[in-house]
């Protein structure tokens, strides 16, 4: 009997627990909260490996209170005094974009990070996946953990998506008709015509894995993987990556027609609450967000003003942008993407979480209505219990900021 | 003991709202916040010994351990679900927080009924019903005993960087 993507990465069959050195551990502005649990060995220790962590300052940036400025102080005298070789401060953009943009997720890599997210590099066929911080508390200090090795899913996808239906599209589709805990403690492969999916749409996708309950969602390294991490500067030698034997075990596998994915979204409270947009199709908004970890790349920045440019968002109504990086938010200035977006009346934020978690930039009030590319739509998680976010594309989020009320992005003509 | 029982898909936000994720760390910071979203009697009435009953995918969503954390530190004796959601599981065997995933318990209890839990031996008693659980591998019972994964962690650390013992 073959073995899975997770059996080989992790060197166990399916159940067993088995302990592992991750080749990095990423914190973001909880490193505070972490490194405040273990002083006294930090100081007597040390870090296990200086290149292990890869700290990104994004969530709350720059800082809304003296609380998270002295936080993120912290994090910059600690990163200083161990030596931290992957550090990255205010500004350079979301944890998960940095990483993956700076080269450090490569095929075959175990990585693991103290925000639930950290499944995004499953792109590049990492092992990757979110823990506590706890958790990173003693990964920080030991440089190894153990690991329930899990069982895996097998999606196979076939054909091509159709116009205006992107992978976000997909990836709710797919959440919808397995549900928000289709996946619990599971691996998902994503097997077929995955060519056809740009190393974007791909992290769009292993990015919502957490949100069917998984613990990595992975794809296959090919040439798309190999051209982007060139690209980056890492060489094939670099990096070993790692499949699925064909006569694998799974628990479960689906099969998924591409061609037949229409633009939907997933309505409150529930990532799987996911619906046909003209099901829903004149719902109003109040606020809408193109960005976050989910869809804040070029592409999907390309995607929105190409809708908007030359056109204004619905009066009464607001439209946040936010790239996932600065690099995004630079290629996006260079291709006058940034203009357009403000000129059609965005928002333009500094690359990082803001909104996405309720903290500030953007925190909705009771009774409104927020649509949004991120991954989640839980009560109150833009800051406010009596808020609603539904989730969607960035197409379909930018032709619903011209009407004002969620519309099908094939609609909308040029 | 009080039986607090909640349903399906109870999400990490609702254990622990985002908004305090940045500005509450500590348990006494945690506990007045405690399933706010969920049920605003649960931090005024919980006591050492409590258990929490629930339906499937219990601790979904964020990976924040406040949740955790502060039920911990409010003495609840255990999490009885249908199923857990992996990273709040995790979080809960790092923590030294007692999770068991038992859908019949849960669909036995009605009000009123005690429950008495033996970990160690896999054993939940409902009022009157009897069920069993998988109690954990060795390797994790181990994490557990020591008072969690941090106590564990610098057992170890002492070991393997003092080999002599010296300290
Ligand atoms: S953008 Fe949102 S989902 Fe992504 S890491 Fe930041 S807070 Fe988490």
């Amino acid at each position: 009997m073959g073995e899975t993507f997770a059996e080989k990465v992790l060197g166990g069959k399916a159940n067993e627990i088995v302990i592992a050195a991750p080749h990095h551990l990423l914190t973001h502005d909880n490193t505070a909260a972490i490194i405040g649990k273990i002083a006294p060995e930090l100081a007597e220790y040390g870090v296990a490996r200086p290149d292990l962590p890869v700290i990104v300052l994004d969530h709350v940036v720059p800082a809304a209170s003296e609380k998270t400025a002295a936080n993120h102080k912290r994090i910059r005298e600690f990163a200083a005094a161990h030596g931290i070789r992957h550090f990255f401060d205010v500004g350079a953009g979301i944890c998960h974009q940095v990483l993956v943009e700076r080269g450090l997720a490569r095929p075959g890599r175990i990585i693991v990070g103290s925000d639930s997210h950290t499944c995004s590099y499953g792109a590049l066929n990492c092992f990757a996946t979110g823990i506590d911080r706890t958790e990173a508390a003693a990964l920080l200090l030991r440089g190894k953990t153990w690991f329930k090795v899990p069982e895996s899913i097998r999606v196979t996808l076939r054909g091509a998506l159709s116009p205006g239906v992107s992978a976000k599209d997909l990836v709710l589709s797919l959440i919808g008709e397995i549900g928000a805990d289709g996946a619990s403690y599971r691996s998902v492969e994503f097997h077929g015509d995955v060519a056809g999916l740009s190393l974007e749409e791909r992290f769009t996708i292993a990015n919502m894995g957490v949100e069917m309950g998984a613990k990595n969602a992975v794809f296959p390294a090919d040439g798309i993987t190999r051209a982007f991490l060139d690209g980056r500067g890492v060489p094939e030698e670099g990096y070993r990556a790692v499949w699925a034997d064909p006569d694998a075990a799974y628990v479960r596998e689906l099969a998924f027609d591409l061609g037949e994915v229409v633009p939907v979204v997933a309505r409150p409270h529930t990532v799987d609450n996911v619906v046909p947009v003209t099901e829903e199709a004149g719902v109003r908004f109040d606020q809408f967000l193109v960005g976050t970890c989910t869809n804040g790349r070029l592409p999907d920045l390309r995607a929105a003003a190409g809708i908007l440019r030359g056109r204004r968002v619905a009066p009464g109504t607001r439209l946040l942008v936010l790239p996932a990086s600065k690099a995004v938010f630079e290629a996006a200035l260079d291709e006058g993407i940034v203009a357009d977006l403000s000129r059609a009346g965005g928002i333009v934020l500094p690359p990082g979480c803001g909104p996405c978690l309720g903290a500030h930039q953007g925190v909705l009030a009771p009774g409104e209505r927020c649509l949004s590319t991120a991954n989640r739509n839980f009560r109150g998680r833009m800051g406010c219990r009596e808020a609603e976010i539904w989730l969607a594309s960035p197409e379909t989020v930018a032709a619903s900021a011209l009407t004002g009320r969620l519309t099908d992005p094939r609609e909308v003509t040029r | 003991m009080r039986v607090w029982k909640y349903g399906d898909d109870v999400n990490t936000d609702m254990l622990f709202p985002g908004k305090y994720t940045y500005t509450a760390s500590t348990p006494e910071e945690i506990l007045p916040h405690l399933l706010e979203d969920l049920d605003p009697e649960f931090a005024g009435g919980v006591r050492e010994g409590d258990v929490i009953l629930a339906g499937k995918n219990f601790g979904c969503g964020s990976s924040r351990e406040q949740p955790v954390v502060g039920l911990k530190a409010a003495g609840v004796l255990a999490v009885v679900a249908k199923s857990f959601a992996r990273i709040f599981y995790r979080a809960a065997i790092n923590q030294g927080l007692l999770l068991i995933a038992c859908p019949e318990a849960v669909d036995a209890w009605r009000e009123g009924d005690a429950i008495e839990i033996d970990a160690a031996g896999g054993r939940i008693r409902v009022g009157d019903a009897a069920f069993r659980f998988p109690p954990l591998p060795r390797e994790l019972l181990e994490i557990r005993e020591a008072g969690g994964l941090l106590p564990f962690t610098r057992r170890r650390l002492r070991k393997e960087r003092n080999p002599g013992g010296a300290r």
